[in-house]
């Protein structure tokens, strides 16, 4: 394939951008229609408690309140995994985390209904509580969700190889647990749904329902809806305005989306829900805790022998994404490097706290953590750069993995190579200052699920293009743009295939009434299968372009070019040579595309009109639309995608996770310094390479690598989610420590070009994949830099200073100690909480609280 | 709450509005101007995308009472594009990725403006201070440094996106 692009490749700035700068456009929360209401959700005060009796009279008498929902108003059951159905819009008879929807006040203005939310009276019977997964999968009693025993989602338990032998092989075996800590997504905008009811003029009653959402998946929605709401799919529409930011927040239905409908339905008018950050903080479906006990076996030559990995996930109340999140976990621990034998255990565990589900990197993420902080420990055991060791590993693509994933394009060597030379890894790792290092670390992730969460064989993305007689292209397609650049990409696609300008093209999005089916913007599809169906799409009006304009032009249609604008012959078209325009497939049957009656006559006149010009030499893009509009009547495209059949995976029970048509590589190198007084680690620079196949739009794809590395720099220093007794402890901005300027590194995002076979211009993914190595990179770094392997995320101060006091054989740190009695003796052991244990008001035996306040240390009075 | 009448001047027009005293300005912005520019990312001033100018000076109005604003000069982004199109900045923004979803965007607008009226060459250290006022979680920050940059040198060379 030829470099020689018109639209791709160049740096592209966003066809929205000016929406966005000027404040013009529209996100869910900036919509209002006449007759608007305002719904407040009343949220459970306790993590785990049987509802004994709801009474809404006292709120619903209130001056300006029209309706309050209950959970007996939508009883159906939903989820977004077909095998987890365990989410009801407002709670049943049971409240299963702080924060899980009880009742909803819709009322004409948002103090009107807080007001009256504290009317609605729930008595509550407090049942015991989990928060601990190892502690969750103990219990006999008071189960979170009946059908689950012993408050286990689900588990998984893949042998692949033989991971004994491959350990007996082994020169070096390592063997640790790691934990990372829970992170939430964070996106800027709050989740916002507004539903809209329009009265049906042959009944007279409610019909049709329309909602705008802040979501990734419109096509999920309206599946989801209709199943709650018992109502056709065609008969809801669903509409995505702007949304900001989603990283797989709004990858699933969130409780608004199906509350605000089931309101508009009973307040008999529109209803606008916007969460406050607090219950975005509290919706969360964030990435689990997840707690890895890993074993891998190396040979000296550096040659991984065998993985065994235990991983066990806190999935929080609900299903969610979780079976999923617990197959990826598995499923790509085993696929970016070549490893003979792996034994995975997976455990989805449910707790008393809010639904962990999908996060940039789904899945992956905390196992990769793991996986390369222990391959950084193996290679300085067997005295090998940890460089090295990972380019003794790599696979020999084309290939299957053990575990039956297909990998083509492979361009993890070249990202491991460019970092370790623009970090000028090879002359300064070990040679900087004491307390400054270098660590590296790969990742990988999907470009799109081979197999879609619900399983059909309908294509994953189908695009429709519409061409005007003026030469205006309008793409019509599902895909989400949630800020990743989708539409941008969609029409820089249709703009290279069809020769013209970026913008003539127009693209229409995800809204079911006029879009064709996608499944949404999550795993990092949209590019690959969205993309894929634009080119489908475009090629195919391009073949009735094309077939017009050969008659005009005197020769075949495959000698034809499309090109700034314009149809040119190409330069062998009259020597004969068969060299062609690829993306122009011969016409198969001119006849078989020949117009109506009406058309024949008007063709008959053009003709005689074109015979006495004599065939054209050139044509604008104009001419050529309006000449196959007149010769084949509406000029309009399809194309869908659909993975093929070889890319889906394996036979074992989970093998539906983890295949994908292609893999995206990333390989970092992090430069940090520790101050071994405070603990506080600094990253100073990260150098980033990924393989992505083709980068489409080039600003894009720096900015998504640089702001995948950055969410995981996020994850690795500063962002946890801390949790007493199933309360979440900084459900806000600032508590919540999202890194702002000041502590943002520069980070050099190296862009590897391996041009997938099977990707729309080669491209394949670049939102993702990043994330995962940066956490390891910093690790690996602090290690280099002061000697200490850190296994718990976020390396905060306070976990990097007790492991060099460790290091040293220096006596534990206790920070508070004396000065504050309820203050914790160990930092933010079990489910992340400070240092409570246990059920409801029962506390852990070391619970300052329970023993007598010491006295107070000097200094306080 | 008895609402009372206040005029309130925005982006250069004077607007007679009857407002509850304990109004935020975000909220009449958006709700009763529908100037919905400003965004809600939060309600506690911790992430900055509802910032705009009051007297040129930066501000979070979703903690600031309307009623506080009488007789002040407010400018929201959408008072920010120049002759009907697009300032350096934004046109800046759009170019070199400063905004992807762009939900924080119209409130660093807001705050890099105000930095490039108080010193129109700010050096590195001094854009990150400027923006560590607001939170992004799209661009790791890196592409705004390169879109102020451009837009900085845009402006010294005089050329005017709107021409």
């Amino acid at each position: 394939m030829t470099n020689d692009f018109s639209i791709i490749g160049k740096p592209t700035a966003m066809i929205d951008a000016a929406e966005k700068t000027t404040g013009a456009g529209k996100y869910t929360d900036d919509l209002s229609v006449p007759g608007m209401l305002v719904g407040k959700i009343l949220h459970s005060p306790y993590p785990h408690a049987r509802i004994t009796r709801i009474d809404t009279s006292r709120a619903e008498k209130c001056e300006g309140v029209v309706a309050v929902v209950v959970g007996k108003d939508a009883p159906n059951p939903y989820g977004i995994l077909p095998v987890g159905h365990d989410e009801y819009a407002l709670a049943l008879d049971k409240v299963r985390y702080v924060g899980d929807n009880v009742a909803c006040v819709v009322a004409v203005s948002e103090s009107i209904a807080e007001l009256a939310l504290e009317l609605i009276d729930v008595e509550y019977e407090v049942l015991p509580a989990y928060f601990d997964p190892e502690e969750s999968m103990k219990a006999q009693t008071d189960l979170i969700h009946d059908s689950k025993p012993r408050n286990l989602e689900k588990d998984y338990h893949h042998v692949f190889g033989d991971p004994d032998a491959g350990f007996a092989e082994a020169d070096a075996v390592a063997e640790a647990r790691f934990i990372a800590n829970e992170v939430t997504h964070a996106a800027m905008e709050p989740h916002s749904t507004l539903a809209s009811f329009e009265i049906d003029p042959h009944t007279g009653k409610p019909g049709r329902l329309t909602v705008w959402s802040s979501t990734q998946v419109p096509y999920y929605l309206q599946h989801k809806l209709s199943l709650v709401l018992e109502m056709p799919m065609s008969q809801i529409r669903v509409i995505k305005p702007l949304v900001g930011g989603g990283f797989g927040g709004k990858s699933e239905v969130i409780p608004l989306e199906i509350i605000a409908a089931v309101a508009a339905r009973k307040a008999q008018a529109p209803v606008k829900i916007t969460y406050t950050r607090e219950e975005v903080f509290w919706a969360h479906r964030g990435r689990p805790r997840t707690i890895i006990d890993l074993k891998t076996g190396v040979k000296n030559d550096g040659r991984i022998t065998g993985v065994k990995a235990r991983v066990v996930q806190d999935g929080g109340a609900y299903c969610s994404y979780g079976v999923v999140t617990i197959l990826y976990s598995g499923a790509l621990l085993g696929a970016l490097y070549d490893i003979p034998n792996i034994q995975y255990d997976g455990y989805r565990v449910l707790t008393n706290k809010p639904a962990c589900g999908a996060m940039r990197g789904h899945g992956t993420v905390n196992v990769r953590f793991a996986f390369e902080s222990q391959l950084d420990e193996l290679a300085a055991k067997i005295g090998m750069d940890p460089a090295e060791i990972r380019q003794r590993n790599l696979l020999q693509p084309p290939c299957v993995t053990v575990n039956g994933l297909r990998v083509q394009s492979y361009g993890l060597p070249e990202c491991i190579e460019k970092t370790v030379e623009r970090s000028g890894w090879k002359q300064r790792r070990g040679k900087l200052p004491r307390g400054r290092g270098l660590g590296i670390a790969c990742s990988h992730y999907v470009s799109g699920a081979a197999n879609s969460i619900i399983r059909s064989d309908m294509p994953h993305s189908t695009v429709n293009i519409k061409i005007d007689r003026d030469g205006g292209v309008v793409v019509y397609t599902g895909a989400s743009e949630i800020g990743q650049g989708s539409d941008t990409m969609t029409a820089q696609i249709a703009a290279e295939v069809l020769g013209c300008s970026l913008g003539r093209v127009r693209v229409i999005a995800a809204d079911t009434d006029l879009t064709p089916i996608d499944i949404g913007s999550y795993s990092s599809r949209v590019t690959f299968m969205a993309g894929n169906a634009t080119l489908r799409a475009a090629a195919e009006v391009k073949k009735l372009i094309a077939a017009a304009a050969a008659k005009r032009m005197g020769c075949a249609a495959e000698y034809l070019i499309f090109r700034g604008d314009r149809v040119l012959r190409n330069a062998k078209a009259s020597s004969g040579d068969r060299l062609a325009d690829r993306s122009v497939r011969p016409i198969q049957d001119e006849a078989s595309v020949s117009g109506r009656v009406e058309g024949q006559i008007l063709r008959g006149s053009l003709q005689q009109k074109r015979k006495d010009e004599g065939p054209k030499e050139q044509m604008t893009f104009e001419e050529a639309v309006v000449a196959a509009i007149d010769f084949h009547g509406a000029l309009t495209g399809t194309g869908s995608y659909a993975p093929p059949q070889e890319a889906r995976g394996g036979k074992h029970k989970g093998a539906g996770v983890g295949p994908s048509p292609a893999y995206s590589y990333s390989a970092q190198v992090a430069e940090v310094s520790v101050d071994e007084e405070t603990g506080e680690v600094t990253v100073h620079k990260v150098w980033a390479a990924h393989d992505c196949g083709r980068a489409l739009n080039p600003v894009s794809v720096e900015g998504q690598i640089i702001g995948s590395v950055w969410m995981g720099m996020g994850q690795a220093l500063t962002e946890e989610m801390i949790w007493k007794d199933g309360m979440l402890m900084n459900p806000g901005l600032l508590e919540y420590r999202s890194p702002s300027s000041v502590e943002s590194p520069e980070i050099e995002p190296i862009i590897v070009e391996s041009v997938d076979p099977e990707g729309p211009f080669g491209a394949k993914e670049c939102s993702e994949g990043s994330l995962a190595a940066t956490i390891p990179a910093i690790a690996n770094a602090i290690y280099d830099a002061v000697g200490v392997r850190l296994h718990e995320s976020p390396f905060t101060p306070e976990r990097v200073l007790s492991a060099l006091r460790a290091k040293n054989n220096a006596k534990a740190l206790n920070l508070t100690e004396g000065i504050d009695p309820t203050s914790p003796t160990r930092f933010r052991e079990h489910g992340g909480a400070l240092c409570f244990k246990g059920k409801g008001p029962e506390r852990h035996a070391l619970d300052p609280s329970r023993r007598e306040a010491p006295s107070a240390a000097g200094g306080a009075d | 709450m008895k609402k009372e009448l206040i005029e309130l001047r925005i982006n250069g027009r004077s607007h007679e509005l009857a407002i509850e005293p304990s109004a935020l300005l975000l909220d009449v912005l958006r709700q009763d101007l529908q100037l919905t520019g400003s965004k809600r990312g939060c309600d506690d001033s911790s992430c900055g995308a509802c910032t705009v100018l009051v007297d040129g000076v930066a501000m979070m109005s979703c903690t600031l009472l309307a009623g506080s604003c009488e007789g002040l000069e407010i400018t929201t982004v959408e008072g920010v594009s120049e002759h009907g199109g697009l300032a350096a900045l934004q046109k800046a923004y759009g170019d070199w990725g400063g905004a992807q979803c762009g939900y924080c965007t119209p409130g660093f607008i807001m705050t890099v403006k105000a930095l490039l009226a108080e010193n129109p060459e700010p050096s590195d250290g001094e854009v990150r201070a400027a923006l560590s006022s607001n939170l992004c979680r799209c661009t790791g920050y890196s592409q705004m440094y390169e879109a102020i940059r451009a837009a900085i040198a845009a402006e010294r060379q005089g050329v005017a996106v709107a021409e």
